[in-house]
């Protein structure tokens, strides 16, 4: 897992992951990569993140990767990134094709839903939380069933 | 004492509380104006680890943090 300040340097990240990848015999190699699209006048992205859970998070799914002969890798901005640049890349290799396509799909489902980062649209050179599009984690919730009596 | 740190978006500083469970946590935060939005929507992690029980029993020195909802990528 990789966390960069800033926008990614995508080809170095990749190429990189590709030579490792080609050492290991495997078949297939799938990258994701998200790019900052223009939309709602924003200028950029922007991005905390809480790396101790999100490390936890990454060693679960090198764990579920692993039980089915498979590899995953990640790499996300912290702070600004652009529109137009990359923030995010994720990957799976695997000896054949078919483990790769389906794992590539959960990895990348799972990180939006339960990855602890927190995403703003930066408009104008502040940063506003971007709340309609955030999910709460699969164990939000647990507080609400306390009622003050 | 209790550590409770507000992680991303809600913008509150961490405080420290004479707390022993998540319940008296959750109804701190119910009583607090910047707070109360939250309460139903982010999860609970101790010492970096996410929580499944409002039973759960804190100990002195515990870390808590608050985590709303996400959207990496």
């Amino acid at each position: 897992m990789e966390l960069y300040q800033g926008s990614l340097n995508i080809e170095e990240i990749t190429n990189r992951w590709y030579k490792e990848v080609s050492k290991l015999n495997y078949g297939a190699f799938i990258t994701f990569i998200g790019i900052i699209r223009e939309e709602n006048s924003i200028e950029a992205l922007s991005f905390d993140i809480y790396e101790p859970i999100l490390k936890s998070w990454f060693e679960d799914w090198q764990k579920r990767a692993k039980s089915k002969g498979a590899i995953v890798l990640m790499a996300h901005a912290v702070g600004d990134v652009k529109v137009g640049q990359s923030s995010y890349v994720s990957a799976v290799a695997s000896p054949k094709r078919r483990v790769a396509l389906e794992l590539i799909d959960e990895f990348v489902e799972d990180f939006k839903a339960n990855a602890p980062i927190w995403k703003y649209d930066v408009i104008d050179g502040k940063r506003v939380y971007a709340k309609d599009r955030s999910t709460p984690m699969k164990e939000a919730g647990i507080l609400k069933e306390a009622k003050d009596d | 004492m209790v550590k409770v740190e507000f992680l991303g978006p809600i913008g509150v500083d961490s405080i420290e509380l004479d707390i022993k469970t998540l319940k008296e946590l959750s109804i701190y935060m119910q009583n607090d104006n910047k707070l109360k939005e939250w309460v139903d929507i982010s999860a609970v992690a101790v010492n970096d680890t996410l929580i499944n029980s409002l039973d759960y029993e804190l100990k002195d020195g515990d870390r808590v943090s608050i985590l709303p909802p996400v959207c990496g990528g």
